[in-house]
């Protein structure tokens, strides 16, 4: 028996392979810990879609539901507030047009919601996640005079939201507010949380399986 | 080191044969419930026939609906048309109707939750239990069981027993246990496949980590490491 | 690299901790299987402290809470089984180790001089472990949790003239509760793994300041070449390192199987028990601690009342853990190793290992009269290998201890 046995080619090649399926196996059990931190089926099932019935709503009244532990207004627009949307225009806004992808697509137009006159929108400001304050009356002083025509003001850093929450130009908040996805059921029932075209319920436990 | 390593291991050995010798039986015996949670459809009857015949009474609360269909493979629409009885939102736990109140009046108890009981009583006792219910006028529901004696419950299953042969009656029951000893550990279903995947896995890296060992050792073997410095 | 190294080297003493420690730490070339239990223990330790930290954040130290947030745990979390399971497969493997680790020490004489506080320092780790594994299991709050807390806490009630009050205290409330949860949950995931981790940590410094034992039982350090180097030395890395790398994979196979195949494994590690939440009203038909606490549970019960009283049992259970301090002064042999101590030692070890296992298997059965008269004989046993071990160790023909390590 000589040196020669010792075959160092060998041992950098085994050195190599044991750390390489190691660092895998480290990997692997890195895996489940990680994913404890994602939202448990208790918290999806909390987190599933909810019902808000809308016929007693008025005209101009808001009302704050949580849906996934976040507040999302359902209010009604009147006639006026409709038209004025219209009016509010590029200098004013920054996105008039809803071309940053904050809205579903069915969403995507100038009242930013599928029936013209009934809103949905996540109450949390883009800035920095603040909820901001329904500011309905037109012309109100601190916030513009004349050039407000109703909608929602951030009072953490100023951003200012119209009734379609869209941002207005300038103001610390990147985007307009969320609308989160929803639809009718009925004429005056709406399900936050499901888009219209997919009424199934997901099922929500595939995490825990192997896949 | 080899004798001492058999020393032990006999010595061992023989202090657990003498622990068997020592354990004396005792209690009613339990029939071997012979359950397999690998049997998709036994899971799906023993789901079905529970929300009939035990949810009036017995909640398995740390169990939700959709977590049912996602491992017994039902639709949603399965689920809600054979299990949900009692609830609107698929995600909720399964809880019995049964007030706490009311229960305790008309049984003298309130009837335990069964999310746990195949972990706690084990599945051979309440497949046993389920078939062990005979007259007793002395009981208020005139039944009794040989198993709990006493027990407050009445033969829920009665009307099974009644209409199905022996054979299929005990296969009904054996459902409802298999279900039960699904819902004590839900992850019993994947946990059996995962660890022989675990095991492959570490075996590679045995191979792989004893080969690595021996050719290092070949240095000490030879000497070899002292010359390096 | 190397500036890099240098960098770091002149702030902090890297390469010399790394050389002392792991690639100069001279180690006996002929260590055997039983010297696999340090580094396994290290690996389990850490692996504990990992998994609890990610079970703290979904577990309710509350009274109402906490049986259903272990289930949560097991169900709604992602993953939450496997490292629930692993959480307490650890706890039960880590005594596996330990025991094991301990049992080497008793027969290669590893706790005798210069190493005693080596060994001081073991034993200290080891009670501190029972306490951190008492309390950890009485978090779940299942019936075995409740009613052995109440079983173990009730022992300071026996204590002469205070025992009540300070049962009250420690508990903060006339019975085991939300407040002794919340107070054992705190011990057990805070004060007492940063006191394992500072053991641990004292017990490598003292190790590596005198050096590894051998089954040989020999001091390698007296047989040096002429670099210093001990000639029956090898550094620890890589060769001691690659080494371990095997006896942790291999460990990690049997860990594994527990935990895939049989993680209550049948009621050992997970008491059935366990498994209804906890009831003041109703006591288990049978209590027991978990294995790894049982020797010390049967010593306790083997101990009848006297004057009316149960603390001469909790004395001589407390007893039966100190009596570990004073190993290394009641050892009288010249030899360290099995290998070559007379048969005295040999027949007195395996009475006292064979008298351990009884009495831990007994603490797990209910009380007979046959099973106490056993619990009896074996607790006198168990004390007999240290009272007589100053007699045992000093008689008998020991064989001649060879200059080198032996294959």
């Amino acid at each position: 028996m000589s040196e020669q046995a010792i075959d160092l080619k060998k041992r950098r090649f085994l050195t190599g392979a044991t750390s390489v399926v190691g660092a895998v196996g480290v990997g692997f059990v890195a895996w489940p810990f990680l994913s404890t931190w994602s939202p448990s089926a208790k918290a999806k099932a909390a987190g599933a879609p909810i019902d808000v019935d809308i016929s007693k709503l008025e005209h101009g009244q808001l009302v704050r539901v949580l849906y996934r532990k976040r507040p999302v207004w359902v209010f009604r627009r009147d006639a006026t507030a409709i038209d004025d949307l219209k009016t509010l225009n590029q200098e004013l806004l920054a996105d008039p047009h809803s071309k940053e992808n904050q809205q579903p697509a069915y969403a995507k137009n100038i009242h930013r919601s599928i029936k013209s006159e009934v809103a949905v929108l996540e109450g949390v400001c883009t800035h920095l996640g603040c909820s901001p304050t329904y500011r309905p009356e037109i012309g109100a002083a601190d916030l513009g005079g004349d050039a407000w025509k109703g909608g929602f003001y951030c009072p953490c850093h100023g951003s200012k939201f119209d009734l379609a929450g869209r941002v207005y130009a300038g103001d610390p908040a990147p985007t307009n507010l969320v609308v989160p996805k929803y639809h009718f059921i009925s004429d005056t029932l709406i399900r936050i949380g499901v888009s219209p075209d997919a009424h199934e319920v997901k099922p929500i436990f595939k995490s825990n399986k192997l896949t | 080191m080899k004798k001492l390593l058999l020393t032990t291991i006999s010595v061992l050995a023989g202090i657990a044969v003498s622990f068997n010798v020592l354990a004396a039986v005792s209690g009613v015996h339990l029939d071997s419930a012979n359950t397999d949670i690998r049997d998709q459809k036994s899971l799906q009857n023993g789901a079905k026939l529970f929300m009939e015949y035990c949810l009036g009474c017995h909640s398995i609360s740390f169990m939700r609906y959709n977590r049912i269909g996602e491992d017994l493979n039902m639709s949603d629409a399965d689920v809600k048309e054979n299990l949900m009885f009692n609830a609107e939102k698929a995600g909720a736990p399964i809880v019995s109707s049964m007030s706490k109140g009311g229960a305790i009046k008309w049984f003298g108890a309130a009837p335990s939750d069964l999310s746990l009981v195949a972990r706690s009583r084990g599945t051979d006792w309440i497949y046993t239990y389920l078939r062990s219910f005979h007259a007793d006028d002395a009981r208020p529901f005139g039944v009794n069981n040989k198993v709990l004696i006493n027990a407050s419950m009445p033969d829920v299953l009665w009307e099974l027993k009644k209409t199905k042969s022996a054979g299929e009656f005990d296969n009904d029951v054996r459902d409802i246990t298999n279900f039960l000893d699904y819902v004590s550990e839900p992850a019993k279903l994947v946990r059996v496949d995962l660890g022989y995947k675990v095991l492959g896995f570490l075996l590679i890296l045995l191979i792989l980590s004893y080969l690595m060992k021996n050719e290092y050792w070949k240095d000490v073997k030879y000497g070899k490491w002292r010359a390096k410095d | 690299m190397d500036n890099n190294k240098n960098w770091i080297d002149q702030r902090f003493p890297l390469t010399k901790v790394w050389n002392e420690h792991l690639a100069e730490y001279y180690a006996p070339r002929n260590f055997n299987f039983w010297y696999f239990f340090g580094s396994l223990a290290t690996l389990v330790l850490v692996m504990q402290i990992v998994t609890g930290i990610f079970l703290t954040m979904h577990f309710k130290p509350e009274e109402t809470m906490a049986f259903a947030s272990v289930e949560y745990i097991m169900r709604d979390v992602n993953w939450g089984w496997l490292i629930r399971y692993m959480h307490s497969t650890g706890a039960s493997a880590f005594f596996i180790i330990i025991y094991l680790h301990m049992y080497r020490g008793l027969l290669y004489g590893s706790y005798k001089a210069p190493r005693e506080l080596i060994w001081i320092i073991g034993v200290i780790i080891y009670i501190a472990l029972m306490a951190e594994a008492f309390m950890g299991y009485v978090l779940p709050w299942g019936q075995m949790s409740y009613w052995g807390a109440q079983v173990i806490i009730s022992l300071f009630g026996s204590v002469p003239i205070i025992g009540p009050d300070l049962l009250v205290w420690i508990l903060g409330d006339y019975a085991v509760g939300d407040p002794a949860l919340n107070r054992f949950f705190s011990l057990h995931v805070v004060a007492l793994p940063l006191i394992l981790v500072v053991l641990v940590f004292l017990h490598i410094v003292a190790l590596h300041t005198v050096g590894s034992n051998n089954p040989d039982g020999i001091e390698i350090k007296k047989n040096k070449d002429k670099n210093g180097i001990p000639k029956d030395g090898i550094p620890f890395h890589p060769y001691y390192s690659v080494k371990d790398v095997v006896g942790i994979v291999v460990f990690l196979m049997i860990f594994s199987a527990v935990i895939f195949f049989s993680p209550a494994l049948n009621g050992y590690f997970l008491e059935h028990a366990n498994f209804v939440e906890a009831n003041p009203l109703k006591t288990p038909v049978h209590i027991a601690p978990l294995w790894y606490l049982t020797p010390f549970y049967s010593v306790l019960r083997a101990i009848p009342p006297m004057f009316g009283s149960q603390f001469p049992g909790v004395i001589m259970m407390f007893a039966a853990l100190l009596i570990l301090f004073a190993l290394p002064w009641l050892d009288r042999a010249k030899v360290k190793s099995i290998r070559y101590r007379s048969y005295h030692y040999k027949i007195a070890l395996g009475v006292f290992v064979v008298s351990f296992i009884w009495l831990g298997y007994l603490g797990t059965q209910p009380v007979t009269p046959m099973n106490a008269i056993l619990a009896r004989i074996f607790t006198v046993a168990y004390f007999a290998f240290f009272i007589l071990m100053p007699w045992f160790t000093s008689i008998g023909k020991t064989k001649p201890v060879p200059e080198r390590t032996t294959e």
